[in-house]
């Protein structure tokens, strides 16, 4: 096989990290490379220097034998280098049309545009309507929109950065199936992910990349999922264990809650009804825009629903705003770390202090009681073992995965007896999220009601005793976690959103 | 009182020459918000253009110099606006808040010596046949050029949104600046094309007042013209249409109410004085009642810093 792309010790450096250090590889005509590593590793800045979104400090890169450089996104479009973002760049107040006429060069006009779309929809099995505001679609169909943006240009390489991590598997199926054939057309694919098993069914190459560096590469269908993550993470894991227990009575219950949405582009809850026994973890799965942030706002009380829809131990909650509800046990940690679960410009004390002033008695008379708040800091980072100077940095500071730990420790130390958590460990590193589970693991076992809203799939299997699926703002009955399979998960989710299998080149 | 005094045609004639400084005004901040910034300082640039245009038109006796002048005047100022937001990323709302005190205080100063003067008269324009039509030729065609630009700019901004390239992508900015810095686009860029564009038509817009509108200068004339323009580009709900109804209708109303304070009507002159104010903001806020569809239209990065972060 031929070379198409080679990179040769491609180096960038941030103040204070050093992104990228002399990485090499290369990619072949046809070849569908996975790049591998934890957040942080590197990834993302090293496909950003390949498509001209950053200029790497040294190093050259070579596309089909001749010098490459772009020194903007044009440039690497015009050399066939498309991209499909992992935070879809898509503008959701316009239409399918016009966002991709934005990502092109030199788009034909809308009319001869929108037969282009259709015709390109249709022979990759990717059904999409030119007209439609991009807000309305599901997460799914935006990707489909940012595919066949970068299918128009007819690119050589095809740079895909973690695009499963918003899809049910029944369109990952579908994905993976256009994707053999652009590769058997002669497309390279440059696929980013941190899904292992992903990668083992689709990737014919490897590159792991471990603080800026690549440690190794390997054919990922010869090596086992567990050997790919020890590869990533250069340590071994150990996934986190519970002993079982078993549950105890109710102690919330939900029954026909529903929630009109505050913004126009948001998810209607719908007649959501489901009861959560101390000691048990249920797993509330789905794709993101599926009416996440509406539970979690409902469960926690930023948004008041009837008072009945929501019960602890029987006595109706559903009108008690958030404080109320801290009062008597009931917490959550929303998925936003910066700007919802915390301050960012504001210390972790006083982070510490807004949440868990009214159960760990911080606050009396309207007055601050700086050093118990500051001791529940500290607590709270000895506990979680977040890694920062002291109680007294900003938020911002924190790395994600600390920050998240810190977030996730300060309710779980109020000693809830509802926790309800969104995306706990979303864009956290692999040892993070195995501690951030541990805890939650614990947390339920001392009699805790857990509520997990997450779209990583393995780690609701990994700790949910029940699992349901949130799809259109409503809610699956909720099943036994243990012995579903993954197609029975998917038909939960929705399925394929009317998605059709692409024509696989016969 | 004596409502016969009251000559509707009249009336419409002097409706459309009092709305053009709003609607001049109103439809460069438009733009300016399509792209995703708030400048809150309208009123200023008004001004600014205002005492530009009296003093250039006044020293060289003519008033095309003057208006050009006021253009300049007016996109300078904003450009101050622009380097500080888009370039140092200081806070839109505080900046738009401080341009408009400067322009104020600024023009003030310039105008000192201006005070009393009159301007040289701005020609109408002879549109021949079309202005001899009865009641139709007085009304809609015996006024100055200034008057038929701003309704050209009107459709001209409404296409330019609608139908070329370089309008969707000023829209793509002001909707997720992030996204179109990943395409590639250059955001601030195009937010200080966009920024000048707003300055020049308020400045523009001020120029009006001071040389065909009242005409002469006054401290502090806008008297809250600019506030105006920016709330019915919110009531609007961004849309270009519905600027022109907006200005239009403000206009009307101050006409209608001088009218009446001429005829004598039996109302304390202060509430009429404020009823344009009152009428614009009530009847633009019913329109815009829909909260889903108005927020649709909205830029929605609207005032929010763009950091580009990569």
């Amino acid at each position: 096989m031929t070379a198409l792309l080679t990179v040769e010790g491609l180096t960038k450096a941030y103040p204070g990290v050093v992104a990228n250090d002399r990485v090499s590889f290369d990619i072949a005509e046809g070849e569908v490379h996975a790049l591998l590593g934890e957040n942080g590793a590197g990834k993302s800045t090293l496909v950003k220097m390949i498509y001209g979104l950053v200029q790497p400090d040294a190093g050259q890169m070579t596309l089909r034998g001749t010098a490459y450089a772009p020194s903007e996104p044009s440039a690497a479009r015009a050399a066939g280098v498309a991209m499909v973002f992992q935070h879809f760049s898509l503008f959701d107040a316009l239409n399918v049309a016009e966002n991709i006429a934005l990502g092109m060069e030199h788009p034909p006009p809308m009319r001869r545009l929108a037969a282009r779309i259709r015709e390109v929809s249709e022979t990759y099995g990717l059904p999409l309507k030119p007209g439609r505001l991009v807000g309305d679609l599901s997460a799914g169909e935006r990707q489909r929109v940012e595919i066949i943006r970068c299918l128009l240009q007819d690119p050589k390489l095809l740079i895909m950065d973690e695009p499963t991590s918003v899809l049910t598997p029944q369109e990952v199926g579908i994905l993976f199936a256009t994707l053999r054939k652009l590769a058997a057309e002669g497309t390279a694919i440059l696929y980013i992910s941190h899904k292992l098993e992903e990668i083992r069914t689709l990737c014919d190459r490897a590159t792991i990349l471990r603080r800026g560096r690549v440690v190794d590469s390997c054919n990922p269908r010869e090596k086992s999922a567990a050997e790919l993550a020890e590869m990533m993470v250069g340590a071994k894991l150990t996934a986190p264990s519970r002993a079982g227990v078993s549950p105890g009575e109710v102690v919330l219950e939900v029954s026909e809650l529903s929630l009109p949405s505050a913004n126009p582009f948001g998810t209607s809850l719908r007649d959501i009804s489901f009861s959560v026994r101390a000691g048990e973890i249920l797993g509330v799965g789905g794709v993101a825009g599926n009416g996440q942030d509406e539970l979690l706002a409902a469960l926690s009380g930023e948004a008041p629903v009837a008072p009945g829809a929501v019960r602890l131990k029987g006595q109706p909650i559903g009108s008690l705003g958030p404080s109320p509800r801290r009062r008597i046990a009931v917490l959550a940690a929303p998925e936003e770390r910066l700007g919802h679960a915390a301050a960012p410009d504001m210390s972790l004390t006083e982070n510490a202090l807004l949440t868990a002033a009214i159960r760990e008695g911080l606050a009396a008379r309207g007055f601050l009681k700086w050093p118990a708040a500051k001791a529940f800091a500290e607590k709270v980072i000895e506990a979680f073992d977040v890694r920062t100077p002291g109680p007294g940095n900003a938020a911002r500071s924190l790395s994600g995965g600390n920050l998240q730990k810190f977030v996730i420790g300060r309710e779980v130390l109020q000693r809830p007896e509802v926790l309800v958590v969104n995306q706990p460990t979303w864009g956290v590193d692999a040892s993070a999220a195995a501690s951030i589970r541990q805890a939650l693991l614990d947390l339920a076992e001392s009699g805790t009601a857990v509520i997990v809203i997450s779209q990583d799939l393995d780690e609701l299997m990994e700790i949910s005793d029940r699992f349901a699926a949130l799809n259109e703002g409503r809610l699956s009955s909720p099943r036994p976690a243990k012995g579903l399979t993954l197609e029975e998960i998917g038909l939960m989710m929705g399925g394929a959103h009317d998605m059709e299998v692409a024509h696989v080149a016969e | 009182m004596d409502f016969g005094a009251i000559n509707p045609v009249v009336l419409f004639a002097s409706l459309m020459v009092a709305s053009t400084p709003i609607l001049l005004a109103a439809i460069g901040e438009l733009v300016v918000e399509k792209s995703g910034v708030l400048n809150l300082g309208v009123e200023g640039m008004m001004i600014t253009g205002a005492i530009c245009g009296f003093a250039i038109a006044v020293e060289t006796g003519s008033p095309t110099l003057g208006f050009i002048a006021a253009m300049a005047g007016g996109a300078a100022l904003s450009l101050v606006f622009g380097f500080l937001t888009q370039v140092l990323m200081s806070n839109q709302v505080a900046t738009g808040l401080a341009l408009t005190l400067f322009g104020l205080g600024f023009s003030a100063l310039i105008g000192q010596g201006y005070v009393g003067t009159k301007p040289p008269a701005t020609d109408r324009l002879n549109l021949g046949v079309l202005s001899d039509i009865p009641i139709l030729g007085r009304m809609l065609f015996s006024h100055d050029l200034i008057v038929y630009l701003s309704l050209a700019l009107v459709a001209t901004v409404w296409a330019f949104l609608r139908f070329t390239r370089a309008g969707l992508i000023l829209r793509a900015v002001g909707e997720n600046h992030d996204a179109a810095h990943a395409l590639g686009y250059k955001v601030v860029r195009i937010r200080l094309a966009a920024i000048a564009f707003g300055g020049a038509c308020a400045g523009l817009g001020g120029a009006y007042l001071s040389l065909v509108r009242v005409p002469q200068w006054t401290e502090g004339m806008t008297s809250g013209a600019g506030w105006i323009a920016l709330a019915i580009v919110v009531f609007a709900s961004w849309r270009a249409g519905r600027v022109l109804l907006g200005a239009y209708l403000f206009g009307g109303v101050a006409v209608l109410q001088l009218n009446l304070q001429a005829a004598g009507l039996a109302v304390p002159v202060e509430l009429l004085s404020a009823s344009p104010y009152l009428v614009t903001i009530l009847v633009l806020v019913i329109m815009s009642a829909d909260r889903g569809r108005a927020a649709l239209n909205a830029p929605a990065s609207l005032g929010r810093v763009f950091h580009a972060s990569t």
